[in-house]
């Protein structure tokens, strides 16, 4: 038995926001209330320190299978677990692709044995993510996929989306677009825009993106799928979400926070600026963070890339996208979005767990009965992030060195205590 | 580390006097002036070949043509400075071949300043001769030179330095010697 | 006091001071070009790495001559040749150059940046022989050398630049460099190749969609050459071109009387530029080059010359005595 004491519960699903204790017992939470004591329980003293469900990450890249350089399911749980998420979405474009049982059971299998926080797969939408024949998803299904994909790509035809969304529906499952239309991307670098003009990067403009959620959301509309777009970056995107949240479909988005972070005037010739979709205008930035008062934006994904640091040892244009983001995600939201005042700490919170959850279907709440999963953080810890301590096996990140107000002090997951900041930084 | 003066070695009128000797020597000891030819070293030579020069042309009507050469791509020690000091062009309106050039600088020392001009002449053409004038030699040769018209010999040692200051650069007109002290 | 220049990545991380320096000192070197003998010993014993990981002639031959005139060494790297077609990394090729200890690199990328990430990793001066579409200094550089001789100042200019100006490294150069010297520019070419966010690199930048009234008023002209090899782009027919764009002697009358016409090479005489004009007495082709070698000489005189960066002063040496 656990026992969680003297925290403040924040928890959206029933909009409670008070003094309260949460006892643990096995799995499970055990009972939620004041002043609980319990005589033999382990107790963790969380004084001063925000008690939230599990954080839950729609989009991260573990890598595992056949990309082990860069990440293992392993040292990707762990990153995470320092990151504060109890559970995370990994997305299928591993080698193979995650388009088949067999590869979904193997990532489940070996997240259960190794895995620091709970695995929950995507699976691919298209065999070999290859756009042309639909993959195995009922199969992927009975073995536990909670979405389905085409990540690093978009689903490749708007014929293809359709049926992907009319099967998905069928079998309620959500279908998450990397929103890209290939053309306008050729070659692209990075945000097209006064910065790729000056440093000579060939520039994707942001119609790149928003053509392919138009498309989406139009097909959404004809099949009334559950559709999700992943890393949404421009203003364009998010007005097809808002038009379509509007007609009452079940269209859901997430934004990363490099995005709400950073814009494409960042960009210089460092290869930990460069992922996909690239960093945006100020105007898109500014345009996100309005969609995630306004209660658009559903939730907060990092796109966790990582990638084997000599890879991205090369020249801009030869690097692979991608940054990791698991540990610097609560901090940034806190830094970018509430010590602002641009959002109030339940909505931070939401973003994190009940806005992922509904995207999913399920439940994410601190509640009897419930999943012992939980994510303790403080406001306002002093800290700084520095990439060489993390325990995921990549190095790619711009916010190496940065300091920060605010950390995830403690994860939980099924009852276990799977991270713990220690008082003089690292260790898991 | 700071120079302290020691004492003066020419005065203004002893220059001016030295430079109508040096330049009566010049046109007597070149038996002809039809290809005579003066370059005046960077810096201070060149004041000083343009006033052996007027001096010629004043007391003999004869016109000598003045040139300036610039010697920094010439020195050897180049590779050992850690800042490149900064080039400047010659000014040789005249070819150089089958030239009797006197070569004018301010102080002989080592040598090696004449070297390196000898050096950029022969990257101009090819002089029939050379020959040098200098205001003074100070001795301590480095490298076997030897000039043809001295103005003053001064005896002086490692730690001295040699300063000629004249008006069109310095804007003051005489010798000093001047120590370096620690 | 000038700022020691260690490398020469870019002309917008130059200042005024330093650009006039470098062009000043590129004197010298234009009167050593009519020399009888043209060779010093100033870089004697001194190598320079020739890095050239994109085909060239005219560049990669012009900086090894001005390295052998200044009596220095050259490494020569050249794309066909380089086991960067085998699949080695930059940064291995350029440890391995490394490692034969080079006194200096003059690196030629079709990435843009690959010269800052160079730089960062080795300890010896690195010169940007051009850089993706990002900037090509020297000719910034030479070009600015060659409008100060030929129109006697390098400031206030209304300069006109003509053709494919996204995809250029010419003349982002021409216009970091030029717009430190308070130039106006005026830039005109098919309109997929000068987008909008060309007028953010310099303040006084305006696109104009017509050759006649870009000409109007213009002191420099500066003709890009027309690549037809870009990827990724539909190509534009070359009878288009020269309908719109080409600069033809009639176009070039409704510029200033004595403008300045100038092309980065090579031309594609009757394409982008008549013959009558490319061989006229306006046109600056021939002086560009001698002035490349003039500025290449006076770089490689600054940055690969004298001691390494953190070898000890000389004096230092010598006895207390010393300056």
């Amino acid at each position: 038995m656990l026992l969680i004491r003297n925290g403040r519960v924040l928890d959206p699903a029933s909009r409670t926001d008070a003094a309260l204790d949460v006892l643990l017992e096995g799995e499970r939470i055990a009972k939620v209330g004041a002043g609980i004591s319990t005589p033999d329980a382990e107790i963790f003293d969380a004084k001063g320190l925000i008690v939230a469900p599990g954080f839950i990450d729609l989009h991260c890249h573990l890598r595992e299978p056949g990309q082990e350089l860069s990440e293992t399911i392993e040292t990707g749980t762990r990153s995470a677990a320092r990151g504060g998420f109890t559970a995370v979405c990994c997305m299928t474009n591993t080698q193979p692709v995650n388009d088949n049982a067999s590869v979904t059971r193997g990532i489940v299998e070996r997240a259960a044995a190794v895995g620091s926080v709970r695995v929950w797969p995507i699976g691919a939408a298209s065999l070999g993510s290859k756009g042309e024949a639909l993959a195995e998803i009922a199969a992927m299904k009975d073995a536990g996929i909670v979405a389905v994909s085409d990540d690093g790509k978009p689903v490749a035809t708007a014929r293809l989306m359709r049926q992907v969304m009319d099967y998905c529906r069928a079998l309620d499952l959500p279908v998450i677009d990397h929103c890209e239309d290939p053309s306008l991307f050729a070659g692209g670098a990075m945000r097209e825009g006064p910065t790729s003009a000056r440093l000579g990067l060939k520039g994707i403009p942001a119609q790149s993106e928003t053509i392919c959620a138009g498309r989406d959301v139009e097909i959404a509309a004809l099949t009334g799928a559950r559709f999700h777009i992943a890393h949404m970056s421009t203003a364009g995107s998010l007005d097809y979400v808002r038009g379509a949240k509007k007609s009452g479909l079940r269209v859901t988005c997430e934004i990363t926070p490099h995005h709400f972070t950073l814009t494409d005037e960042d960009v210089r010739y460092d290869t930990n600026y460069k992922m996909n979709p690239p960093l945006a205008s100020r105007a898109d930035r500014e345009a996100l963070i309005k969609g995630v008062t306004d209660g658009s934006v559903d939730a907060i994904a990092t796109d966790h890339a990582p990638h084997h640091p000599a890879s991205k040892d090369v020249e801009f244009d030869r690097a692979p996208f991608g940054i990791m983001g698991f540990e610097t995600a609560l901090a940034l939201g806190l830094s970018e979005l509430v010590h602002p005042g641009k959002i109030p700490l339940a909505r931070l919170v939401e973003l994190f767990t009940t806005g992922p959850a509904r995207v999913l279907g399920i439940e994410r709440k601190i509640a009897e009965r419930e999943p012992a999963d939980l994510t303790i953080f403080s406001t306002d810890h002093a800290w700084t992030y520095r990439a060489a301590d993390s325990p995921s096996k990549s190095r790619n990140t711009p916010f190496d060195g940065r300091s920060f107000r605010g950390a995830p002090m403690a994860t939980i997951v099924a009852g276990r205590i799977v991270f713990r900041r220690q008082a003089a930084a690292s260790a898991s | 580390m700071r120079v302290v003066e020691k004492r003066q070695l020419l005065s203004a009128e002893e220059i001016g006097r030295t430079l109508q000797r040096l330049a009566h020597e010049l046109v007597e000891k070149s038996g002809g002036t039809k290809d005579l030819a003066l370059i005046g070293v960077r810096r201070r030579g060149v004041p000083l070949s343009q006033r052996l020069a007027r001096i010629i042309r004043t007391s003999g009507g004869v016109e000598i043509p003045v040139g300036t050469l610039d010697i920094t791509l010439y020195r050897d020690d180049l590779s050992t400075v850690a800042h490149q000091p900064v080039v400047q062009s010659n000014e040789i309106e005249f070819t150089v071949d089958n030239r009797d050039i006197v070569l004018v600088d301010d102080v002989l020392y080592t040598g090696r300043t004449v070297r390196a001009a000898m050096n950029g002449l022969f990257d101009l053409g090819r002089p029939r001769r050379i020959r040098l004038c200098v205001l003074i030699d100070r001795g301590h040769r480095e490298l076997p030179v030897e000039a043809t018209f001295v103005g003053n010999t001064v005896q002086t040692s490692d730690t001295e330095i040699v300063e000629v200051r004249l008006q069109e650069i310095d804007g003051e007109e005489r010798v000093m010697l001047v120590d370096r002290v620690p | 006091m000038l700022e020691r220049l260690t490398h020469l990545l870019g002309i917008e991380d130059l200042t005024r001071e330093q650009i006039s320096f470098i062009l000043d000192q590129s004197k010298p070197f234009q009167e050593f070009q009519r020399h009888p003998l043209k060779k010093l010993a100033t870089l004697r014993g001194k190598t320079v790495a020739l890095a050239f990981f994109e085909p060239s002639t005219r560049t990669r031959i012009s900086f090894a001559t001005a390295a052998a005139r200044l009596g220095a060494d050259t490494m020569n790297l050249q794309a066909e040749s380089s086991s960067l077609k085998k699949g080695e990394s930059l940064v291995d090729t350029v440890k391995t150059l490394e490692a034969m200890r080079p006194d200096g690199i003059v690196i030629r990328h079709s990435s843009s940046g690959a010269p800052y990430f160079v730089a960062e990793r080795l300890g010896i001066p690195v010169v940007n022989a051009g850089d993706g579409t990002h900037e090509h200094p020297t000719q910034g550089l030479l070009d600015a050398l060659t409008i100060r001789d030929r129109k006697g100042k390098l400031d206030g200019w209304n300069v006109t630049i003509l053709g494919g100006i996204l995809h250029s490294r010419v003349a982002r150069s021409n216009i970091h460099l030029l717009s430190k010297f308070g130039a106006q520019f005026t830039l005109c070419g098919p309109a997929m190749w000068v987008p909008r966010e060309l007028e953010s690199l310099a303040p006084r930048i305006r696109r104009v969609p017509r050759i006649e009234e870009a000409l109007d008023g213009a002191d420099v002209i500066i003709v890009l050459r027309v690549q037809t090899e870009r990827i990724h782009e539909p190509a534009l027919a070359p009878e288009e071109y020269i309908l719109r764009y080409q600069l033809t002697p009639e176009r070039l009358r409704l510029a200033r009387q004595d403008a300045l016409v100038l092309h980065p090479g090579p031309m594609i005489r009757g394409l982008e530029i008549d013959p009558v004009v490319a061989d006229g007495p306006q046109c600056g082709v021939l002086e560009q080059v001698t002035n490349g070698l003039a500025v290449r000489m006076a770089l490689l005189y600054h940055l690969v010359g004298g001691a390494p960066v953190d070898a000890p002063h000389p004096a230092k040496e010598k006895s207390s005595a010393a300056d």
